[in-house]
């Protein structure tokens, strides 16, 4: 049986986590993946707590519900750490990565999670308020997810903002988001 | 043939798309989630002109089926979308549309209904109008929602059916989840449903028709067993339309999906894209040496009983897995339907009835496991057969 990828996303609503989701799935697609990418629909207002998801799988994905055993859980804002528990269910082998200041020591701490489960952090609001000037930390997260997973190589997440972006934004916000997901590939550190 | 470029939609896009490429003459619509970006999309459509659809913007749902009867009876093509609260109101006008035999495609969201008020997907809206003489299509992927929604023009527009048809979707789970989808080509979709020209319309002034008549309780019951014939008679149409259009555009059509029936000991006959959900465990347990199968009904009006009984045959023990509940009764709606064709086919099958996932409720993976687990109990006569409801 092929191996199912499943990405589980924590944020705020605001924060761009569904788009990231998306991004993901799509770019994985472009390898000719099978994918899945869902938000959790619920009473949404901006700064209230969210769940997205996404699949990617080889085979063509059947499984339609939400992710309980996440391979991977990307967190968007680390006040979420006091009130969700973000890594429940994560596999044995699961990788956890952070958008926060902390140190990955710290932040592995403060997860509490067992020594096989990898711990990534990222300042993405800082890279996001550098370069995008606005703190809107899905870009650059997904750069740190690239490196730190092998879901979805740097160059074609790069390729899949530029399709996607390229319809919609000018050629120096383009840049700032290529810039940030680079950075964030850059910067990411394991513990 | 070549090779199809695949991208990543929603079920709600795909939908809009199919809709886009069929160009009916009218579409009365009003928003409801989980339906919403259906029309959205569609109304940009419109705007764009990439199609030559007048929009009928309307003040509720019992308007926009009360303008599609009109617009049919009239002699246009005619397709809507609605969800729950929505459906539910269109109630009156859902008898009406197929008691005149209007070939009008609606796609429906599915959704739970209020109260409590729950937006999330559920089949409590379909059961509802599954006695109206529509023909009601379940999808489990959002590919398959645009299929069905292609075939379901064909197969309401066919002179030897002349109903209308709801080509259904689960709420967010299929509507708004992105898939990986594959689009045909705008001309093949064009050609493979055809022109439309209404056999009886109200328009045709050299051939005039009345419609919408007063009958008395002879005629009434003639024309409502007209219909339950035209309904029943649809089955092997929807067949042949499924069929022709897997051959042109290579994806698998079945009125059933049976998978692993064959030599099953337990079998879980599900609707939508909860089969999905149970396919995925059935596979695991089929790695673990375990007779599993998975039936899962892709029509359900009209309801496909022999090909239900066939894939049934033979298990020691059935689920049947219900999105909606029919309450008072002793069982849920597709379980009521399934066990009534095996007991009218002669299968003494032990079965179960289980309600899951209403109002969106997750379906988690140990909720199908403890379905499988049941079976084996139940063929053991160590479970009882009571409805369950599953998850809670």
């Amino acid at each position: 049986m092929s191996q199912l990828i499943e990405i589980r996303w924590h944020a705020r609503a605001g924060q761009g986590a569904v788009t990231a989701a998306k991004l993901v799935a799509d770019t994985a697609l472009m390898d000719g993946a099978y994918i899945q990418a869902m938000p959790e629909y619920g009473p949404e207002r901006t700064g209230a707590p969210l769940k997205a998801y996404t699949r990617v799988c080889s085979e063509p994905i059947e499984v339609h519900n939400t992710i309980t055993n996440p391979s991977i859980v990307v967190v968007l804002d680390d006040t979420l750490l006091d009130t969700v528990n973000v890594t429940e269910g994560i596999e044995d082998d699961g990788v956890v990565i952070l958008n926060t200041e902390m140190s990955a020591e710290e932040a592995r701490a403060k997860l509490a999670v067992p020594a096989s489960v990898t711990v990534a952090v990222v300042d993405a609001s800082g890279i996001a308020l550098d370069t995008i000037k606005r703190d809107i930390p899905n870009t650059p997260i997904v750069g740190a997810l690239s490196k730190v997973t092998a879901v979805v190589p740097v160059d074609q997440v790069k390729e899949r903002l530029r399709i996607t972006f390229g319809k919609k934004f000018a050629q120096e916000m383009i840049d700032a988001n290529l810039d940030s997901v680079d950075r964030a590939y850059e910067e990411v550190v394991c513990a | 043939m070549t090779e199809k470029q695949a991208f990543s939609a929603t079920g709600n896009q795909m939908i809009a798309e199919a809709m886009r490429q069929v160009d009916p003459d009218v579409m009365a619509a009003y928003p409801i989630t989980p339906q919403t970006t259906i029309v959205e999309n569609y109304a940009k459509y419109v705007a764009n002109g990439q199609v030559h659809t007048e929009f009928v913007t309307v003040e509720s749902e019992h308007s926009a089926m009360s303008a599609c009867v009109g617009a049919s009876a009239a002699g246009a093509r005619v397709a809507t979308a609605t969800a729950s609260q929505g459906l539910a109101l269109m109630w009156e006008e859902l008898f009406i549309a197929a008691g005149m035999r209007l070939p009008i495609v609606m796609a429906n969201a599915n959704r739970a209904l209020s109260a409590p008020i729950n937006i999330h997907g559920d089949h409590s809206d379909v059961m509802g109008a599954r006695d109206t003489g529509w023909i009601i299509f379940f999808a489990e992927t959002a590919q398959e929602a645009y299929d069905n929604t292609v075939i379901s023009f064909c197969v309401a527009e066919d002179e030897r059916v002349l109903l209308p048809v709801m080509t259904t979707l689960d709420g967010f789970i299929t509507s708004h989840a992105m898939e990986r989808c594959v689009l045909e080509d705008d001309e093949m979709v064009k050609s493979f449903v055809g022109p439309y020209e209404a056999k009886y319309a109200l328009l045709n002034t050299d051939d005039p028709i009345g419609a919408g008549m007063f009958a008395m309780g002879d005629c009434y019951m003639k024309s409502r067993l007209a219909l339950r014939n035209a309904n029943d008679g649809s089955l092997p149409i929807i067949e042949e339309y499924g069929k022709k259009w897997a051959e042109a555009c290579g994806r698998p059509f079945d009125l059933v999906d049976a998978w692993g029936t064959e030599d099953a000991d337990y079998v879980v006959v599900v609707l939508g894209s909860a089969a999905g959900n149970v396919r995925h465990i059935a596979r695991e347990l089929r790695a673990e040496g375990k007779k599993v199968g998975v039936v899962r009904p892709r029509v359900y009006r009209p309801f496909p009983a022999e090909q239900i009984v066939e894939a049934c045959k033979g298990a020691k023990a059935i689920a049947v897995l219900d999105r909606a509940d029919s309450i008072g009764a002793k069982h849920a709606p597709l379980a009521a339907d399934t066990l009534a064709a095996l007991y009218a086919a002669g299968e003494q099958i032990p079965a179960k009835n289980y309600v899951y996932g209403l109002g969106g409720n997750d379906v988690t993976n140990d909720c199908i496991h403890r379905v499988f687990d049941d079976l084996e109990k139940l063929a053991a006569g160590t479970v009882s057969d009571e409805l369950v409801y599953l998850g809670i």
